[in-house]
């Protein structure tokens, strides 16, 4: 069977909105176009009812007891400002410290560093070679002044997943808030806030097969109760946390997408694991010198992260053009600064830049894991034959003793 | 990013890949890059007792820039003197391969790559001449 160019396995950056999902939200944007808080006719009360079913959708994907602690916002990176901003302001008094890991995403990184211009101090917790958190060092690091843990669900890059439910559990005999960025793990893996005592989790719709702009902050009302500061001003929407008229057409999506993702999570997680183990023992099978970035089994089933030694992430990417993947080379970034991710990992810089990242999401086939195999290895060859490392490699010069001019 | 036709033509078709003997006293060798900054050029030119550059050949660990950038610069030493290879600029690449500003480093790689081959090569010849007398 051909296969159907180009091919798009970038799914950790953004996913196709799910037919079913764009049906749902369709009629809101023509039909029941009321605002949601006109509570007075029925335009609007038609509305808030398609919100509150989203809303009920959202919190059972997640495991939250009531609807009302789903609050929705713009996406997963104002989730995290709200959340971890809006947190330590509320808690100011009570102490200035937080704690965080390397390979957080930027959108939490970046919260901690407005943080820390206004005092807050902010410990960044390393992770072992494959990714992971140390949970001793978390113990260590929490103090009577800690307010906050932010810890995210699953690696936007490497798809490694954090012990949860123990993180969870630690903060929560602590006395700390657990927050989880999740924008990459709803619908991918099984996640329970009360299970895993998580008192704030952030999610984002377009990673689940719903529309871009559109996302959630699950914010504990019980045991304990979570108050937060707002960054956003205005009418009081989301009992004041998130002021602005709430987009209908887009919660409805978002409601539609994480109902979905929880009806389909087991099976989906199983099919997108053997696509994965495919490719994988594919490429492993006829390539030396491929290195996978971060855990193998503590990893979201959709995500393959692997550095294809002295090959030049960029190089590849232009060679398999017709096939959609991103690259933690420097020259794929606008800093010129390889991944920080595999960075933190101990990847050392010369295999950051020849790193690979496949994101298999819902609609990718078996035929397509086949053709990337077949593009990949052609290209890693032909990309390979050209390369002055490999050449030197194959003469038996070891690389590391070689004095290099840099730049 | 969008690639510059002229890049993906020498990306897809690069010229004058491969290696020449190191060992020859008429060839000079030069590597420049590290793999830590994420690329490395080798540019041999093998020079004629005419001083007139008769073969060049490249390898590169590199972006696609990168990889056009060197392949570019084994074409327009080709053919030319010793004297005349060491006036190309970095700038010549920029212009012809229309590099945007985030790629002008792989124009001065390459820039760099010509004067190391050039530096080998005229290094090899002075110890020649000096073992000669």
């Amino acid at each position: 069977m051909a296969v159907k160019l180009p091919i798009y396995m970038d799914n950790h950056a953004t996913t196709a909105v799910d037919p079913r999902v764009l049906e749902a939200m369709l009629p809101y944007f023509t039909e029941i176009y009321g605002n949601a808080a006109s509570r007075t006719h029925v335009f609007g009360r038609q509305a808030e009812e398609a919100v509150d079913l989203a809303r009920h959708q959202i919190a059972q994907a997640i495991g939250a007891t009531t609807d009302k602690e789903v609050v929705f916002t713009s996406g997963a990176t104002e989730s995290d400002n709200l959340a971890i901003k809006g947190a330590a302001h509320m808690l100011r008094d009570k102490g200035d410290h937080l704690i965080t890991l390397a390979t957080e995403h930027k959108a939490v990184l970046d919260s901690f560093s407005a943080l820390e211009r206004e005092g807050f101090r902010v410990t960044y917790l390393p992770v072992d070679t494959l990714g992971i958190v140390s949970m001793e060092a978390l113990a260590a690091a929490i103090t009577p002044q800690t307010l906050l843990v932010a810890i995210m669900a699953v690696n936007n890059e490497i798809g490694v997943v954090q012990p949860l439910a123990e993180i969870g559990q630690l903060c929560h005999e602590r006395g700390v808030l657990f927050f989880c960025d999740a924008a990459q793990a709803v619908g991918k893996i099984p996640l329970d806030v009360e299970a895993m005592h998580i008192d704030l989790l952030a999610m984002s719709a377009h990673k689940m097969y719903g529309p871009k702009g559109i996302g959630a902050l699950y914010v504990r009302r019980k045991n304990p109760r979570v108050r937060l500061e707002p960054i956003l001003h205005g009418g009081g929407h989301e009992r004041g946390l998130r002021s602005g008229t709430l987009a209908v057409p887009m919660i409805v999506a978002m409601g539609k997408a994480a109902e979905l993702a929880r009806l389909e999570l087991h099976d989906e997680s199983q099919r997108l694991l053997a696509l994965r183990n495919r490719l994988w023992t594919g490429l492993k099978s006829r390539l030396d010198h491929i290195y996978l970035n971060g855990h193998e089994d503590f990893r979201t089933p959709g995500n393959l992260n692997v550095s294809f030694a002295y090959v030049e992430g960029e190089s590849m990417l232009m060679g398999i053009a017709d096939i959609a993947v991103s690259s933690g080379s420097a020259c794929t970034s606008a800093s010129l600064e390889p991944s920080y991710v595999l960075k933190a990992l101990g990847v050392g810089d010369e295999l950051a830049h020849t790193s690979i990242r496949f994101g298999i999401g819902r609609f990718n086939t078996e035929e397509e894991i086949d053709y990337t195999i077949e593009r990949v290895v052609e290209v890693a060859n032909r990309l390979r034959d050209m390369s002055p490392l490999w050449e030197m490699v194959q003469e038996g010069i070891d690389l590391s003793t070689v004095s290099w001019s840099g730049h | 990013m969008a690639y510059s036709d002229k890049v993906l033509d020498h990306y897809n078709q690069p010229r004058n890949v491969g290696s020449l003997s190191k060992d020859d006293p008429n060839v000079g060798t030069g590597v420049v890059g590290a793999p830590e900054c994420g690329d490395v050029m080798k540019l041999q030119i093998k020079v004629n007792a005419q001083g007139v550059i008769e073969d060049a050949r490249f390898k590169t660990f590199g972006c696609g820039s990168a990889i056009a950038s060197s392949s570019l610069a084994t074409e327009w030493v080709k053919g030319k003197t010793v004297a005349e290879a060491a006036t190309l600029r970095n700038t010549d690449i920029v212009q012809e391969l229309n590099l945007p500003p985030i790629k002008i480093h792989c124009s001065v790689l390459a820039e760099d790559a010509i004067r190391a081959a050039l530096a080998d090569y005229k290094a090899k010849q002075d110890a020649a001449t000096k073992s000669e007398v």
